[in-house]
C-alpha cells in the first residue's frame, strides 16, 4: 500500500529527520506532540500537528491509544516510530497494523524475537553468527559449571539464571576464584530470586563496539557496512564512526555477511542494526543484540554509502521491494558523528534544559547537522538531552577528524551548556586519532581530563 | 508570607522515591534542613530536593508526577 500520510510517533531531531524524508517522497506528515512540545521544530515542519497529552512521556509519546486516535483523526495511513519511546514495542506495531495502517518497521513478531535476549541468541546461533561464549541455558550442577568455565575460558561472568539488574553477578579470573565465587553467586541468586540456578558467559574485557546496518524487505536483506561506537559514557554512545578504523577487510566481510544471514533468517523488514563486540587482540567478534529500528547514529552510514536509510525504510514499508543489490552499495570515505547534548561536561554532565539565545550552525563541504534546535527554542526538561548530531564526511579518517574540529569550532549554541567542549578535546586527542580505544576507554579518560573539561566552559 | 521549599530545577516532580514506595513526606510531617522532600527528574536524571529550612509541612502546591518550573513552590511550611 503506497503511503500517503505518515504519522511520526516521536519528537526531537529524529521526528525532524523522518518528516524530511517523507516530504522528499511526496508523503504528507503528521507530528504528534506533548503539551511541552507545541513549539518544536517537528511541529513547525509537519503538515499537521496533533497534541496527544501532557509533558510526561508516559502520558503522551508512550500512550498507544492517544497516538492511534491522532492517526484516525488525521487520516494517516502509516506510522513511523523513530527510535526510543514505542519503536521496539511489538504490541504497538501490531496495534498499528490491526488499525489498518502501515507500520514503518519490522513485523511485531520480529521485534519480539529479537527483543528477547535468549531467543535472539538462539536465532543468531542458528544463522551461524557467533555469540559471546557461554552456557547454553542454566546450570545447576557444580561439576558441569566447572567444565563450562574451562571450555569458555577465563575471565568468566557468573550470573543468576533467574535474575536481572546485576544481582548475583560475579567475575572469576581463574579456577581458584571460580571455586570461591560460584557458591556465593548461587546463594545470592537463591536469596534474591528463590532460584540458585546460574548462567555463565565469557567476559570480553577490551572490545570495540561494532554494529552492522541492514535493510530488509521481508525476503532479501543487504548490509550497509559497519559503524564503530566504542566511545561510550555510561553505556551511551557519544562519538560514532563509519567505517571502523581498525577492522581488517576480511573481518568486515565476515561480520557483514553474518548480519545479512541473520536478517534474512528472520525475514527481516525495514532498517535494523546488529550489534557486536569485537576483540581486536584475538580477532573474534560476538553478536550482542539486534536493534529493530533506525538508530541515532544512522547518518554516518548514510554519509559513507550515499543512501538515505530513512527514506528507504519508508519505501519498503509502503510495499516496494529493496532497491539495492549488495554490489550496488559502496563504501566511500569516512564519516564521524558526535552527539551534542544539553549536558554540562564541566559539572559531571549534569543535564541542563534552557532557551537557545543564539545558534550558529556549521556548514561547508562534508558537514551535516541534524538537530531540533532553532534560535529562541526552549529545550524542555522532560525528555532526552540530545539536541543534535554533528556529522562530517571526508575522504579518509584523518581528514574527517580535521573537518570535525573545524565544524565544532563553527558550532555555537548559546543559552545552555552542551557537550561541545568534550568533542573539541576528543577531536584533538592522540589516541582518538589512532582509533586506539575500546568500550571502556572513555570513562577513565574523562576522569583524567576532568580539569580540562572544567577549564573550557561553554 | 508562608515559608516554602522551591524547586531548584525545571522538570517533573516526584513525591516518591519509586512508584511502589511511600511518599517521602506527608502534610503534618516535620522537616529539618537536609531532609529529602521529593525528586525532580530533568532529562532522565533524578535529583533529590532537600529542605532548605525547618518547619512543619502544611501543603504541597505542586502535584506528584507533574511538571514544575525552577523556582516553583513544591512544599509549604507552617
Amino acid at each position: 500500500m503506497a503511503i500517503r500520510k505518515l504519522l511520526v510517533a516521536n519528537r526531537g531531531e529524529i521526528a525532524v529527520r523522518i518528516i524530511r524524508a517523507a516530504k522528499e517522497l511526496g508523503i504528507r506528515t503528521v507530528a504528534v506532540h506533548s503539551l511541552a512540545d507545541a513549539d518544536s521544530l517537528a511541529v513547525k515542519l509537519a503538515d499537521e500537528a496533533v497534541p496527544i497529552g501532557p509533558p510526561a512521556a508516559s502520558k503522551s509519546y508512550l500512550k498507544i491509544e492517544a497516538i492511534l486516535e491522532a492517526a484516525r483523526l488525521t487520516g494517516a495511513d502509516a506510522v513511523h516510530p523513530g527510535y526510543g519511546f514505542l519503536a521496539e514495542n511489538a504490541d504497538f506495531a501490531d496495534a498499528v497494523e490491526a488499525a489498518g495502517m502501515v507500520w514503518v518497521g519490522p513485523k511485531g513478531d520480529s521485534i519480539r524475537v529479537m527483543g528477547d535476549k535468549v531467543a535472539a541468541r538462539i536465532a543468531a546461533e542458528s544463522a551461524g553468527v557467533p555469540v559471546v561464549p557461554g552456557s547454553d541455558g542454566r546450570i545447576d550442577d557444580p561439576d558441569q559449571a566447572r567444565a563450562v568455565a574451562l571450555a569458555i575460558g577465563f575471565p568468566v561472568m557468573i550470573k543468576a539464571a533467574a535474575g536481572g539488574g546485576g544481582r548475583g553477578i560475579r567475575i572469576a579470573h581463574d579456577m581458584e576464584e571460580f571455586e570461591r565465587l560460584m557458591p556465593q553467586a548461587s546463594a545470592e541468586a537463591k536469596a534474591a530470586f528463590g532460584d540458585g540456578g546460574l548462567y555463565m558467559e565469557k567476559v570480553i574485557e577490551r572490545a570495540r563496539h561494532i554494529e552492522v546496518q541492514v535493510l530488509g524487505d521481508g525476503t532479501r536483506a543487504v548490509h550497509f557496512f559497519e559503524r564503530e561506537c566504542s566511545l561510550q559514557r555510561r553505556r551511551q554512545k557519544v562519538w560514532e564512526e563509519a567505517p571502523s578504523a581498525t577492522l581488517p577487510q576480511a573481518m568486515r566481510e565476515r561480520l557483514c555477511a553474518s548480519a545479512v544471514a541473520l536478517a534474512e533468517a528472520v525475514g527481516y523488514r525495514g532498517a535494523g542494526t546488529l550489534e557486536y563486540l569485537y576483540d581486536d587482540a584475538s580477532g573474534q567478534f560476538y553478536f550482542i543484540e539486534m536493534n529493530t529500528r533506525i538508530q541515532v547514529e544512522h547518518p554516518v552510514t548514510e554519509m559513507v554509502t550515499a543512501v538515505d536509510l530513512v527514506r528507504e525504510m519508508i519505501r519498503i514499508a509502503g510495499g516496494e521491494p529493496l532497491r539495492y543489490r549488495q554490489e550496488d552499495i559502496r563504501l566511500t570515505g569516512h564519516a564521524i558523528e558526535v552527539r551534542i547534548c544539553a549536558e554540562d561536561p564541566a559539572k559531571g554532565f549534569a543535564p541542563a534544559p534552557g532557551t537557545i539565545s543564539a545558534l550558529r550552525v556549521p556548514g561547508g563541504a562534508g558537514v551535516r547537522f541534524d538537530t531540533m534546535l532553532y534560535q529562541g527554542y526552549t529545550v524542555p526538561p522532560f525528555y532526552d538531552s540530545l539536541l543534535g548530531k554533528l556529522i562530517v564526511w571526508d575522504e579518509d579518517r584523518a581528514s574527517a577528524i580535521a573537518r570535525m574540529r573545524r565544524a565544532l569550532d563553527e558550532l555555537a549554541v548559546e543559552g545552555l551548556p552542551t557537550t561541545r567542549p568534550l568533542h573539541m578535546l576528543l577531536a584533538r586527542d592522540p589516541e582518538v586519532a589512532e582509533a586506539a580505544f575500546h568500550t571502556r576507554w572513555l570513562e577513565p579518560w574523562l576522569e583524567r581530563n576532568a580539569h580540562r573539561l572544567e577549564e573550557t566552559p561553554e | 508570607m508562608a515559608k516554602q521549599i522551591l524547586s531548584p530545577l525545571p522538570g517533573t516532580f516526584y513525591r516518591r522515591p519509586s512508584p511502589d514506595k511511600p511518599v517521602f513526606k506527608e502534610v503534618g510531617d516535620a522537616v529539618k534542613v537536609g531532609d529529602v522532600i521529593g525528586l525532580i527528574e530533568v532529562m532522565k536524571s533524578f535529583n533529590e530536593v532537600a529542605a532548605d529550612q525547618d518547619g512543619v509541612i502544611t501543603g504541597f502546591p505542586a502535584d506528584d508526577e507533574e511538571p514544575v518550573m525552577a523556582g516553583q513552590p513544591l512544599v509549604e511550611l507552617g
